[in-house]
């Protein structure tokens, strides 16, 4: 079974501070780290390989930098990696960016299944991993908690609804999206970092992938965005001070009309 | 290749991109040198070019439309059911729909599919809809990713669509992303703010990104539809008026579009709870100061007398105290209700992601210095075991229950 992983590298957000004098989002000297929702899908790659037997390539489009990123998941035991990286396509909306790693997908050729996080912590639109899917003409299971069985020709897994969950049959291959519930990721063992010290990561470029210009970077981004802001930080409002028998009747009081409006 | 963006010979060194950039991507060495675009950070987003006074910034245009815009018509609303209970969310998009079909002088519809569906068309109607699209089929009795997709599709071939929103719930993140790409329309992630430019008449879509951090605004100039996810709880629901009439039109759908290569097997409804907290007006939260399962049900009791949902902080779901569908923050779920409870809750950024935009935030927190103060309408300083018990009795006595 081949398994294929896509992951984004994103700033720790942690560590997005506002600049106070120029509003804006400071990014120097933020750490880059793999998107949180994609551990969770590196995780089951190789979790499904210990089972099945296999491979787990990791794929990521990005910057050069990128490849850090992919080095990380070699160290956790994924078995290679590639990284999409091209200037050409640089303004790449969720449109741009599900068409060029699909693209890269049909390059890899032979795959079993391929997993992504539910969204990245950064645009936070979940919308790359349904569009993979719809490029590569494929069924998706999206927002899954728990892989139940998989064999060579289907898959069984949960997807986490809003009030409980499903239980879905996909043939293979298939695409899924990940959540936090479903593992734990590993930490990267000696023997992985080893390896992805030495790991030889191809770089893809547009022309590798025989992208069509017109799907790629801005052009082939429907969306735009035209303003960036900070928005108004809350304020922090009354702190109640004294003893719980005067203030808490007080505070009931001021929420009382709130939580009869609430109620219908 | 050459770059997208570029600083010109018009530049004068004044610095305004370099304070302009959100993403940190430009630099001045000195104040007498040219700035530098560090391709590497730069998205395109053009603020920089907006900022120069000079018109020194060139950016590459986009290629323009290669369809004719003007065929696309009217503000289309997904209505979201559940076996066969429209969900409230549809309500609240065609409160905001109808708002930007007016100002487009547009139709507004509604687009309703399932099995056995048909007579939930008029209470779309009373909600605002001018005309509601219903494809009634067996096949489309629950909720399936290509079926729904496939059908969507089809529609939005068949009629055009200027506009089409849709709630950014599981279903609707999942099924607009596939028709979004097969339609070469842009789409627009968990908005919370709509309208329409008056100049250009195309939909501004604004959204947070970083976890609330920095919001964007969004058009699609030269795709049609114009696709939107929207938040729950952002928009004010369209009020019933029962009265209303409206158009339905039955679709037809021919049967290889129906089918699905991923079943679904069986859904198993959560026990612990069936308040979906996205949904919630009212959240009960508890974090790591809880500090077991037991203290947990304390929460739950104020929870069930303000008729509220519960919420949890990452440290309290990764400590088995309640199941991940509570989770509240980047990694959990975004709400947006009425009032919300942090109890026990630090506030780790992470958190306030997840409900910093709720009406009402009371905190409850020894710890005076926790960020959570920060974001709090109310907020008490103390020990939470003493306090709860307390609020909850009082809530009880007030409310009368």
């Amino acid at each position: 079974m081949r398994y294929v992983v896509c992951i984004k590298q994103v700033p720790e957000t942690t560590d997005v501070k506002i600049n106070p004098e120029t509003n804006t989002l400071m990014r120097d000297g933020v750490v880059s780290i793999i998107n949180p929702f994609d551990m969770y899908a590196i995780e089951e790659g190789l979790r499904l390989k210990t089972m099945t037997g296999g491979t787990v390539t990791v794929l990521s489009m990005g910057p050069p930098q990128a490849d850090m990123a992919i080095r990380e998941a070699i160290a956790m035991g994924a078995d290679n990696g590639i990284l999409v990286s091209d200037r050409a396509f640089a303004g790449s909306d969720t449109w741009a960016t599900s068409y060029t790693l699909a693209m890269a997908i049909r390059k890899i050729g032979d795959f079993d299944l391929i997993l992504c996080g539910k969204q990245a912590s950064d645009g936070d639109t979940a919308q790359v991993g349904p569009g993979i899917a719809v490029h590569l003409d494929l069924p998706q299971i999206t927002y899954v908690r728990k892989i139940e069985s998989i064999d060579e020709k289907s898959i069984v897994a949960e997807r986490l609804m809003e009030n409980g969950y499903e239980v879905i049959q996909s043939p293979l291959p298939c695409v899924l999206t990940v959540v936090k519930e479903i593992n734990e990721p590993r930490l990267p063992s000696l023997k992985g970092k080893m390896a992805a010290k030495k790991a030889v990561i191809p770089t893809w470029k547009a022309v590798d992938l025989n992208c069509d210009p017109k799907c790629i970077g801005l052009d082939g981004s429907p969306t735009k965005v035209v303003k960036i802001f900070t928005p108004a930080p809350r304020q922090g409002g009354e702190i109640l001070k004294g003893e719980p028998e005067e203030f808490i009747p007080q505070l009931v009081a001021k929420l009382k009309d709130a939580v009869l409006g609430a109620a219908q | 290749m050459s770059d997208p963006i570029k600083i010109t010979e018009k530049c004068v060194f004044c610095g305004a991109c370099v304070k302009a950039c959100p993403f940190g991507a430009i630099t001045q060495a000195e104040r007498k040198t040219a700035p530098v675009i560090d391709l590497q950070k730069c998205t395109l987003c053009g603020s920089c070019v907006v900022a120069c006074k000079f018109d020194a910034i060139w950016m590459k245009e986009k290629t323009s439309a290669s369809i004719d815009l003007s065929a696309f018509k009217d503000v289309w609303v997904f209505a979201e059911q559940h076996d066969g209970d429209i969900q409230t969310i549809t309500y609240e998009l065609l409160g905001e729909g109808r708002k930007l079909a007016d100002s487009l002088g547009m139709k507004l519809c509604a687009v309703l599919l399932g099995s056995n569906i048909q007579s939930k068309s008029q209470e779309l109607i009373a909600r605002g809809a001018d005309k509601v699209y219903v494809v009634d089929r067996a096949e489309l009795a629950h909720f399936q990713d290509e079926a729904y997709g496939n059908v969507l599709i089809e529609l939005v071939n068949r009629h055009k669509p200027n506009v089409f929103l849709c709630g950014a719930s599981t279903i609707g993140r999942s099924l607009v992303s596939r028709v979004a790409v097969k339609v070469n329309a842009g789409l627009t992630a968990d908005c919370t703010g709509l309208s329409i430019d008056p100049k250009t008449l195309n939909l501004l879509q604004t959204r947070p990104a970083f976890g609330g951090n920095i919001m964007a605004t969004i058009e699609t100039p030269n795709a049609r539809p114009q696709m939107a996810t929207v938040r729950h709880k952002v928009m004010k629901e369209a009020v019933a008026s029962p009265t209303r009439t409206g158009e339905i039109s039955m679709e037809t759908i021919t049967e290889i579009l129906l089918q699905s290569k991923a079943h679904r097997l069986k859904f198993v409804p959560e026990v612990e709870s069936t308040m979906n907290i996205a949904e919630a007006n009212i959240i009960v939260a508890g974090g790591r100061g809880m500090q077991s399962v037991e203290n947990f049900s304390l929460l739950r009791k104020l929870a069930d007398v303000l008729g509220a949902g519960v919420g949890a902080s990452r440290a309290a779901v990764d400590s088995n105290w309640v199941a991940y569908s509570h989770q509240v923050g980047q990694t959990g779920k975004t709400v947006c209700p009425k009032i919300y409870f942090a109890i026990g809750i630090s506030g780790q950024i992470q958190h306030l992601a997840g409900m910093q935009s709720s009406d009402i935030i009371i905190a409850i927190n020894k710890d005076p210095d926790a960020p959570i103060f920060k974001v709090a309408t109310y907020g008490i300083v103390g020990d939470l075991f003493a306090i709860l018990p307390r609020l909850t009795q009082e809530f009880k006595k007030v409310l009368g229950k």
